[in-house]
């Protein structure tokens, strides 16, 4: 509640946010990029060899992308993005903390919510759906290089049968608002970890710790949720 | 309140979790002097000074700064008055991930609205009174301890305070770091007409550059006065701090059960 009070700053001095997107989501492309690549080129050999029992390997496309777009691309990003941006924003947080410089900005009469927490909160939401995107496009490259290039799919129906199957606003518009409801669950907890945490060497390693493990457990409980919601096998 | 008064604390109780910390502390602090408040670890003295800065609440007493009582203050009054504050904090707490030029233009940045070429033009003023304006594009992590603590101390004399207060400025500094330290503490002061509160366990250093001094023992002062009436006197709390005597009214042993029984008592008790 505290941010959100807070956050005219982090908007009205876009630099402040700007930074940490670039430090929450530029820093993170590198993991992002090569994991969604990996997971693609899984995802391509493990439906290739599922769809040639049923004889219909032109719709690896059509598998791959709506793995990707619904689960894989938000899940997997917001983990990775939970441990290594996440991890970053409550360790920086907590031992500021614990070198007294959020005690010093606040006798300085600058407030330690508006300036340091509000500005990597609102950074992480903007980051992580660009993550998740950009893992679902890397994913689908992936599963193109396995399926297409080197098992022999056919090009043309593996993406006109994705273009034909995946849906908008059903597959690629649910997948992004799963990857900004992570995105703010993932920078909640971050910034609480990291402000809430005990200003010693060990209590900044709990709460690290505690970040990496509650963000995974709210990802994947908020994914059922919203799964429930989304997804009712409307066709 | 006499007009020379700038802070004045009456009657001031603090405590922690129901474990009373201070207990009734009266204080004046004269505009433009330098105050040591000194004591053993634990006494309540960076307490003290946590509460005259507002960010810990008294539970009884109360503190003004001028007209402002700080005691009684919202967190948006708060800030309006420490913008009048300068603060050292024992190791500097300088913001690490920026250069000593941006550490000491933070405040100026945060709270004005000048054009940067005046800001670099305070900043360096600020870093040429404390010796480091050839450091400014050094990182924190690349200044030694004293220089962190002068740079700390620039930053926070950014805005000309009213009142500078001191947390332990002394700690871990060599010798002539100490006596640097020292002497800005007190020029500083002098040149920007300002006030400062020092807290410190530093005896010989404090007596050689500030007014007066009130010693802080189990959360009440136990003694005060000026450098020269410390020296010669013979209270014995303040004989032994000013001393370092091992025993005295500050026990060295811990409280314990006897010795006897401890060892000749049950065994593995």
């Amino acid at each position: 509640m505290a941010i959100l009070l807070f956050s005219g700053v982090a908007f009205r001095r876009l630099h402040l946010t700007l930074r940490e997107i670039f430090f929450s989501g530029v820093l993170s492309l590198l993991i992002i990029v090569v994991s969604g690549l990996f997971v693609g080129l899984v995802l391509g050999l493990q439906g290739y060899e599922t769809l040639q029992r049923f004889g219909s390997t032109e719709a690896l496309g059509v598998l791959v992308a709506l793995s990707l777009t619904r689960e894989l691309g938000p899940v997997v990003a917001a983990l990775l993005f939970a441990s290594r941006a996440g991890s970053s924003v409550t360790a920086e947080i907590g031992l500021m903390k614990a070198t007294e410089q959020l005690k010093a900005m606040d006798m300085m009469a600058v407030n330690p919510i508006a300036r340091v927490v509000a500005p990597r909160f609102w950074g992480g939401v903007i980051a992580m759906p660009l993550l998740a995107a950009l893992f679902s496009a890397m994913g689908v490259l992936g599963g193109w290089l396995i399926g297409v290039v080197l098992i022999g799919v056919d090009d043309g129906a593996f993406w006109s049968q994705m273009q034909a199957a995946v849906d908008f606003r059903y597959d690629v518009l649910n997948g992004v608002i799963k990857s900004v409801v992570f995105g703010v669950a993932v920078s909640l907890i971050a910034v609480f970890e990291g402000y809430d945490s005990v200003p010693t060497a060990e209590g900044v390693s709990r709460a690290i710790t505690r970040t990496v493990v509650t963000s995974a457990l709210a990802i994947l409980a908020l994914d059922f949720v919203l799964t429930s919601f989304m997804f009712r096998g409307t066709s | 309140m006499p007009e020379d008064i700038l802070v004045d604390i009456d009657d001031l109780h603090f405590a922690y979790d129901g474990r009373p910390v201070l207990q009734g502390i009266d204080m004046k602090i004269p505009r433009g002097k330098v105050v040591a408040i000194m004591g053993g670890s634990g006494c309540g003295k960076t307490t003290l000074l946590r509460s005259i800065g507002g960010q810990l609440k008294a539970s009884r007493g109360e503190i003004r700064l001028g007209e402002h009582r700080i005691s009684q203050m919202g967190q948006r009054e708060l800030y309006q008055v420490r913008r009048k504050m300068g603060m050292l904090f024992q190791f500097g707490a300088l913001f690490t991930d920026m250069t000593v030029f941006d550490n000491v233009a933070f405040p100026l940045r945060e709270h004005t609205d000048l054009p940067e070429l005046m800001i670099r033009d305070l900043v360096l003023m600020k870093l040429e009174a404390v010796g480091l304006r050839g450091a400014r594009n050094l990182m924190p992590a690349e200044l030694s301890g004293g220089m962190a603590r002068r740079v700390a101390l620039a930053r926070a004399v950014a805005l000309d305070p009213l009142l500078i207060m001191y947390d332990e400025p002394f700690t871990g500094l060599d010798p002539i770091a100490l006596g640097v330290i020292g002497q800005l503490i007190r020029r500083l002061n002098d040149a920007l007409g300002a006030t400062s509160i020092m807290v410190t366990h530093d005896v010989q250093e404090s007596l050689l550059i500030v007014d007066y001094i009130y010693f802080i023992s189990e959360g009440r002062i136990v003694a005060q006065g000026s450098p020269a009436e410390i020296r010669a006197s013979s209270d014995p709390f303040v004989h032994q701090f000013v001393n370092a005597e091992a025993d005295g009214p500050v026990r060295f042993d811990y409280p314990a059960a006897e010795l006897r029984r401890d060892f000749l008592g049950a065994a593995g008790g």
